[in-house]
């Protein structure tokens, strides 16, 4: 087993249906460990990445290397390190917990006297102990994506392919499913995942985000934010939402007033030069300020921005 | 190839084939259903031919011939007709196959030694039926005639005059010519490529469908794997379809077993091997489980039914008919059913056969592999 310092390679990587470009020159390195989250809206390019680097697809052009092996050259080697979950948590409904273990067992060539314990530990994990022999078909999505899970590691890969594991699961089963994850990056597995939740791409090691088929940012989430905060993002709480945002726009310096929970977001060109004159524009119109801060900018205004960008430069 | 992986593939398909009783209940249940059904429908004997007989001559001579119809097991005489009308009708209302009309002077050529003429009337819209009931016919007479004559010859010559040709026919491997001696083994073979085509026809197609096909894509699973341990979690079933139609054959129609269990046996594990592989094939390349389905049925029940001389002889086909038969595997599992059952020949004269069903196992094995991986764009 080639030892290799990086869990995923991928280098100009290239995926064509006929004339539509799916893939377009990707690259990027994924460090074992770490948990690297593949960002990006529907139809960018995510899936077909993954599905390259799992073998399901061949590339167009460019190079993958998964584990030390190359993905188009020894597809075998590959599959024996790698674990995947695909968005449908594709598992054999009308087979119990416990087989769907047992077969996916089976066909990742875990040796006999091994299965047991590893089952044990599948089961464990997911906290399926107690319905180890119900039927697949029975269980609500957040179980069944917890099983799909331990279908995809009951072999111990060494990297973890996962393409919108949480998409359709409820806020709570989300949240249990980031912390199995957590645990898995602990032990020492790279894991690849795909989501469009921007809050969970903040749990990430480092995100890459694919707009049309490129990367168009790629860092830790706190270099992204930073690297990328350009506008000031102020947080305003008054006694009357609607007056402040009349009197803010058009204001010099105002580049957008956003409503957010109680209270406005206000997009301005530089923060601590703006704030003198949105108190006192408010003040003018008799609206009482009760809180005005600079924020930090979430992962999703940082990302809204760039693609924004992207769309201005393409345009 | 690993031994595990095939396991857990077959493991897990028979999982799915057993987890569903309603189709493991037709797999189980369809093929004796059929061959009972079709077993006692497909009768192509042609025996009590419901007939009229008009006799306007009214003699002893008459009655005499009439009796000799009534004697033969392929007439039965339902009724005599007043006039060539009655018969008429009855051919057109489909009460009656066939109507005598014997004419009024028909006893009295007869003792004056001329040439009596009697008329069959017959439906001709069963063209098949109605030519072996008239070969049927002409022999009761042409026997009559020349008995008749012969009496009337010693009589006149007073002597006894030998017959002189007397042929004594013998029917060999199915002595009392009953068509269900080849109609029910010849059928085990076409239910069981039906049933294989059943089983296997969504296979692959639903977990196309489902997703799992890509799931278990991206194991180290071979598709030579997948498609083995497919293959063998329907055999188990298969086989079982084929033992209980066989038997069923041997003591509930009596078709006389001849030949060799074991290689009755091996011959069907060839065949039914071949016939899951081509239903795996089938699901592999439809892109639906609908399609899947469809093709599966067409591709599998018309070719063994129409083109594998299971009813209808290959011989009389037209040439280019005659070649695509020989892509039909049923067609070679039939002749070797009916050797084993009837013939009770060995592989000395079976193996031409036997050596296509094994070719064309693996060769649709490797299709249905390719096809597979192929499902990796």
């Amino acid at each position: 087993m080639p030892t290799s310092e990086w869990a995923v390679e991928v280098d100009g990587l290239t995926k064509n249906f006929g004339s539509f470009k799916a893939v377009d020159r990707v690259s990027f390195r994924v460090g074992n460990g770490e948990i690297f989250g593949f960002l990006g809206p529907n139809g960018a390019g995510k899936s077909t990445v993954i599905r390259m680097l799992c073998g399901l697809l061949r590339p167009t052009a460019g190079k993958a290397v998964v584990c030390g092996y190359d993905v188009a050259t020894e597809p075998e080697q590959v599959r024996l390190q790698l674990g995947y979950m695909s968005q449908k948590f594709s598992l054999y409904d009308d087979l119990s917990v416990e087989q769907n273990i047992d077969f996916f067992s089976g066909v990742y060539g875990v040796p006999k006297a091994l299965r047991a314990t590893r089952k044990q530990d599948v089961l464990r994990m997911a906290g399926l102990e107690a319905r180890r022999h119900q039927l697949t078909r029975q269980l609500s999505g957040g179980w069944k994506q917890r099983l799909a899970l331990g279908c995809a590691i009951v072999h111990e890969p060494r990297v973890l392919f996962l393409d919108e594991p949480t998409s359709g699961v409820d806020p709570i089963a989300r949240r249990d499913f980031w912390d199995l994850i957590y645990q898995l990056s602990a032990a020492g597995r790279t894991v690849f995942v795909s989501t469009h939740y921007m809050d969970e791409a903040e749990y990430c090691h480092r995100v890459a985000l694919m707009y049309h088929a490129r990367i168009i940012a790629l860092g830790a989430p706190e270099q992204l934010k930073r690297q990328l905060g350009t506008y000031g993002l102020l947080h305003l709480d008054s006694s009357d939402l609607l007056e402040s945002m009349h009197a803010l726009e058009g204001e010099p310096g105002v580049r957008d007033v956003a409503v957010f929970g109680g209270g406005l977001h206000v997009t301005v060109n530089d923060a601590n030069a703006a704030m003198p004159g949105i108190r006192h524009a408010l003040a003018r119109k008799g609206v009482e300020v009760r809180r005005l801060d600079a924020i930090p900018p979430s992962l999703e205004d940082v990302f809204v921005a760039l693609i924004e960008a992207e769309e201005h430069r393409g345009a | 190839m690993s031994f595990r992986r095939t396991r857990a593939m077959f493991g897990k398909e028979f999982r799915h084939i057993v987890r569903d009783p309603r189709s493991l209940t037709m797999a189980l249940a369809m093929p004796l259903l059929m061959l009972l059904l079709f077993g006692y429908a497909l009768n192509l004997d042609v025996d009590r031919i419901p007939t009229l007989v008009y006799d306007a001559d009214h003699s002893a001579t008459s009655r005499e011939l009439i009796q000799r119809f009534q004697g033969s097991r392929y007439f039965d005489i339902r009724g005599f007709a007043e006039d060539d009308r009655a018969i008429e009708q009855g051919i057109d209302r489909n009460t009656i196959l066939m109507g005598i009309s014997i004419p009024r002077d028909y006893s009295q050529r007869i003792q004056a030694g001329e040439r009596a003429n009697i008329q069959i009337l017959l439906d001709g819209s069963d063209s098949n039926t109605a030519s072996i009931a008239l070969g049927y016919a002409e022999s009761i007479m042409g026997s009559y005639a020349y008995e008749l004559r012969s009496v009337g010859e010693n009589r006149s010559m007073g002597l006894t005059l030998n017959v002189p040709i007397d042929p004594r026919l013998r029917v060999w491997y199915n002595n009392t010519l009953e068509s269900k001696n080849y109609v029910v083994p010849g059928l085990v073979g076409v239910i069981l490529m039906i049933i294989a085509a059943l089983l296997t026809s969504l296979t692959v197609s639903r977990e196309f469908e489902v997703g799992t096909l890509e799931q278990l894509l991206s194991t180290p699973v071979r598709a030579s794997e997948i498609v083995l341990g497919k293959m063998l979690a329907f055999f188990l079933i298969g086989a079982v379809d084929a033992l209980t139609s066989i038997l069923a054959g041997i003591y509930v129609f009596h078709v006389p077993f001849r030949g060799s269990v074991p290689l009755l046996a091996a011959t069907t594990c060839v065949f039914l091997s071949g016939a899951f592989f081509m239903g795996i094939l089938v699901s592999a390349v439809a892109k639906s489980q609908l399609l899947a389905f469809q093709l599966g049925v067409l591709t599998s029940f018309l070719p063994s039914f129409l083109l594998s001389g299971f009813i209808y002889a290959i011989e009389n086909m037209p040439q280019g008919i005659q070649v695509i038969t020989r892509f039909v595997p049923a067609r070679y599992f039939i002749t070797i059913l009916k050797g084993i059952f009837l013939k009770g020949v060995g592989l000395d004269v079976l193996w031409p056969e036997f050596a296509f069903l094994a070719g064309f196992a693996t060769l649709v094995f490797f299709l249905a592999t390719r096809k597979l991986s192929q499902k990796l764009a």
